[in-house]
């Protein structure tokens, strides 16, 4: 932006107050919260959590650990399965996932409070630095991991684990990826995602290189040649753009940009905030924009999504956490221009629906919204200028990885995970899965 | 709304529930404060000799609790009283004086010599207490000395100390028993033999409750050491019923009064004595537990029962289901019963399955037709009421009787006949003809 306009400004509130409005979303579970909360559990067999869970935790197991106090061993059940149990007690969608699948809905419509009873389990192991794994022999082989997000930190611990040596390539500062970069502050509260990456890593084995970007500072090809095995967790590199030139308007922002920047401010009321912002978008970065400029102060918060509350990447009570938190979501509206006058940008929208056949069109009505700042939140996409070259020899699908059900590529030697594959759900819990799966076949291949 | 008026040996209260003997009715300050919650009446804390005993200083009490710390079942190591018997005394006719439609019976604990009982019987006699309980059934502390429990084990000491007592009184006389027994008949009928006018039952059960996983010590200690106690509370209860309806059913026996005691929470419990033989209740750990208030729903929950059953008073209702009791032999072993499970009630939880599957007769489905689905095989359920009594989800499983047709899973008709253990062809002691 060339000159930032008068109603996008740092202190709209004071810092304590900013404080609070960025205290932990779900405050943890007390011992005999989780010992009442435990015992809910039905302890069921082939349980449906279990299934519900992509990483497949044994979820009636770990809580019954915690109803006899025994939670360390609670918390090696869940982080046998899921290296990153902590992370995703927090940002799971626990209601579309392990709590859907819960049989106290169809008793009761309130399920056992899986998500927490995950964090009362492992939250002690992260805070004591308590060590749970022992390291296979020494395997002599040596893995490439690039990128330092879930999906390649879960893969390295459990090369690690295996015996292996791994280096783990990472293009930022610090690891963690999106749970560093990307998570809504208020979900990962007191420098959690850095503890967790410190926690992992003291398994031991795992060399890291941060700062360095595939495609820019080394290649496929070197990391081919000179480790055993490659494992690709890069994510998504670029945003997703609006087309028809509305992306060069100034006062258009990339929304993961401006959370990156917030998850890494030390103290939050010196961000700038505008005033009024518009959102588009309709997944967990659209809500995550819009709440905490909410929650930092802004008065006026719209989302902008071109469908209906059933297909927003958002889940329900996701959109209910915006809702509650004074955001305004606007569905079947799309915008169609974006004007600047003077400090404030016109926000054209055109109504949309679905034809007979569910292909959205334009229904005719229009309107408008202004805001300071609009930020986009529509996704994002694995090729960008850096990384070109290096996505040649890859079977890609949606300009996506394609990986078959072990994670392998089509390329020999290399695996992939995370958002940067084609076909999951881009959650954490999924990544964590690929980069386990990943790690177990290349482990095979390395033995055979 | 039913009459809860209740006569135990000609001792009106008005409602059958009484304090049992124990902390809660140690003195005045306590048993008045239950008289004004509205208790029927108490048993006041068991006497003993001058000079009185001691108590540590230390946790006399410890719990089981459920992770909601619900309590389950409490241990106690408390003695009898430690206050001057002249004390006690002046208390209980100041009680008594007080309130004279409550029933305000006295627990007594004295050594086995007959002297001891002609000294003290009627010293408490002369308070104008209702009746006496004899304490023959504290298993910790004293029987060390040759009380409680250790004449409650051996029914010739109870006949000679209930007829020591008998001798010296003249008010009804109480015989308290201990569980800790083999079988609870020949107590009771060694205090029939005695002269007992009624029983009570049960007193505590031995018991550790634990250790402390930290020192590895028992738990509680009193300086590092610890020792058993007499448990209580809810989970006492099925053992308690099971002695009380052995009194009710035996021939010997049932015609000896019972004031039934052990785990009584709610009016439930109370029933549960009452229509399996005893007259009237005492309780100790509930109201140890939540306080005296709890009376409230124990006399307004038994008088609304009593309603809804169409019976005026309490005495309708004791020993109604003692005919409904009898030994293993005497079950029809013709009698076919299947689980069944209300498809609409299932919750999938599956744990019917496994528990069938891991610890039973494999008589539950997982999977039908790929879906998850349970339901019961008629050809391996034994009827065994597992399934009933771990489903989560209350009366999704039931019992349903064969009435008719072949059991799937012996292939044999049905039939009305009854036929017991005592005439089965498998039965190498079976009654011939």
């Amino acid at each position: 932006m060339a000159q930032t306009p008068a109603h996008i400004r740092p202190h709209r509130l004071d810092k304590n107050e900013i404080d609070k409005n960025f205290s932990e979303l779900h405050p943890p579970l007390s011992r005999s919260e989780a010992l009442i909360e435990a015992d809910r559990c039905y302890f069921c067999y082939d349980a449906p959590c279990t299934t519900a869970c992509p990483t497949g935790i044994d979820i009636p197991g770990f809580i019954q650990k915690i109803r006899s106090d025994n939670v360390r061993g609670s918390a090696q059940t869940i982080f046998r399965e899921n290296i990153m149990g902590g992370m995703c007690a927090r940002v799971c969608p626990t209601e579309v996932l392990c709590e859907q699948a819960c049989v106290r809905n169809d008793h009761e419509e309130k399920p056992v409070e899986i998500g927490l009873l995950q964090r009362y389990a492992t939250d002690p192991i992260i805070d004591d630095d308590t060590q749970l794994f022992e390291r296979a022999k020494p395997s002599g082989k040596k893995i490439a991991v690039v990128g330092g997000g879930p999906a390649g930190l879960s893969c390295a611990h459990r090369l690690a684990t295996l015996g292996h040596d791994v280096v783990v390539f990472d293009k930022d500062e610090k690891l963690g990826g999106l749970n560093e970069y990307g998570i809504a502050a208020y979900k990962t509260t007191n420098n959690f995602a850095q503890r967790e990456v410190e926690w992992i890593l003291s398994i031991g084995g795992i060399d890291v290189k941060n700062g360095v970007t595939l495609g820019a500072d080394f290649t496929l090809a070197q990391l081919r040649k000179q480790f055993d095995a490659v494992f690709l967790g890069i994510g998504l590199g670029s945003a997703n753009e609006l087309g028809d030139d509305l992306d060069s308007v100034p006062g258009i922002e990339n929304a993961i940009e401006y959370i990156a920047e917030l998850r890494q401010a030390d103290d939050k009321s010196e961000l700038p905030v505008a005033r009024s912002v518009v959102v588009i978008g309709g997944g967990m970065t659209a809500i995550d924009i819009a709440v905490q400029s909410k929650r930092l102060g802004a008065e006026r918060v719209d989302i902008v999504y071109r469908r209906g509350p059933e297909q927003m990447g958002a889940s329900p009570f996701e959109q209910n956490l915006a809702k509650t938190n004074g955001v305004a979501i606007h569905n079947w509206l799309q915008p169609v221009g974006l004007k600047r006058h003077d400090a404030v940008i016109e926000i054209e929208l055109m109504g949309t629906e679905l034809d007979k056949e569910g292909t959205l069109k334009a229904s005719g009505e229009s309107s408008v919204l202004e805001a300071d700042v609009v930020f986009k939140a529509i996704g994002q996409r694995l090729a960008d200028e850096k990384l070109g070259n290096e996505l040649k020899g890859f079977e890609l699908q949606y300009g996506r990885i394609v990986v078959d059900e072990t994670q392998a590529t089509s390329i020999e030697g290399v695996w992939a995970g995370g958002d940067c594959v084609s076909g999951d759900d881009d959650l954490t819990v999924s990544a964590v899965q690929h980069g386990k799966l990943a790690a177990l076949s290349i482990d095979r291949h390395l033995r055979s | 709304m039913a009459n809860l008026t209740s006569e135990f040996l000609g001792i009106r209260s008005p409602n059958p529930f009484w304090l049992a003997s124990a902390p809660p009715t140690d003195k005045a300050y306590n048993v008045n404060r239950a008289f004004e919650a509205g208790w029927g009446g108490v048993v006041w804390k068991t006497l003993g000799e001058d000079p009185h005993i001691v108590n540590v200083s230390g946790p006399r009490y410890s719990t089981i609790h459920s992770n909601d710390r619900r309590v389950i079942g409490l241990n106690n190591i408390e003695l009898i009283t430690d206050r001057p018997l002249q004390t006690n005394l002046d208390e209980i006719r100041q009680v008594k004086r007080d309130w004279p439609d409550r029933a305000l019976v006295v627990s007594v604990m004295l050594p086995m010599n007959e002297a001891s009982w002609a000294k003290y019987i009627p010293m408490i006699e002369d308070t104008g207490a209702d009746a006496l309980e004899l304490n023959f059934g504290c298993p910790h502390g004293m029987s060390e000395r040759g009380m409680g429990a250790a004449v409650g084990q051996v029914p010739e000491y109870i006949q000679m100390t209930t007829e020591w007592c008998k001798k010296a009184a003249s008010i009804p006389v109480i015989v308290k028993l201990t569980p800790n027994v083999a079988s609870i008949l020949p107590p009771a009928k060694a205090a029939k033999e005695g002269g007992a006018d009624a029983v009570s039952l049960i007193n505590t059960i031995n018991s550790i409750m634990r250790v402390n996983y930290d020192t590895l010590t028992m738990y509680p200690t009193t300086d590092g050491m610890g020792t058993h106690g007499g448990y209580c509370g809810e989970a006492v209860k099925p053992i308690a019923l099971n002695m009380v309806a052995e009194i009710a059913r035996n021939a010997d026996t049932a015609d000896l009064p019972v004031s039934g005691i052990g785990g009584i929470s709610d009016w439930r419990d109370a029933v549960d004595f009452l229509a399996l033989g005893a007259s009237n209740v005492q309780i100790c750990t509930a109201a140890m537990v939540y306080g005296f208030k709890i009376i409230d729903d124990l006399t307004d929950g038994l008088s609304t029962f009593l309603d809804d059953k169409g019976m005026s008073s309490v005495a309708e209702l004791v020993g109604k289901a003692v005919p409904s009791v009898t030994d293993w032999q005497y079950l029809n072993l013709n009698y076919v019963e299947k689980a069944v499970i209300d498809q609409e009630l299932c919750i999938k939880c599956g744990r019917c399955h496994v528990v069938c599957e891991d610890t039973s007769h494999q008589a539950i489905t997982h999977t039908v037709d790929g879906e998850r689905h349970f339901e019961v095989i008629d050809e391996e359920c034994v009827g065994c009421n597992l399934c009933v009594s771990i489903c989560p989800v209350d009366g999704c499983i039931s019992m349903r009787h064969l009435s008719d047709g072949e059991d799937p899973r012996t292939g044999q008709a049905i039939s009305k006949e009854k036929a017991n253990w005592t005439t089965h062809p498998n039965n190498p002691m079976r009654k011939q003809d």
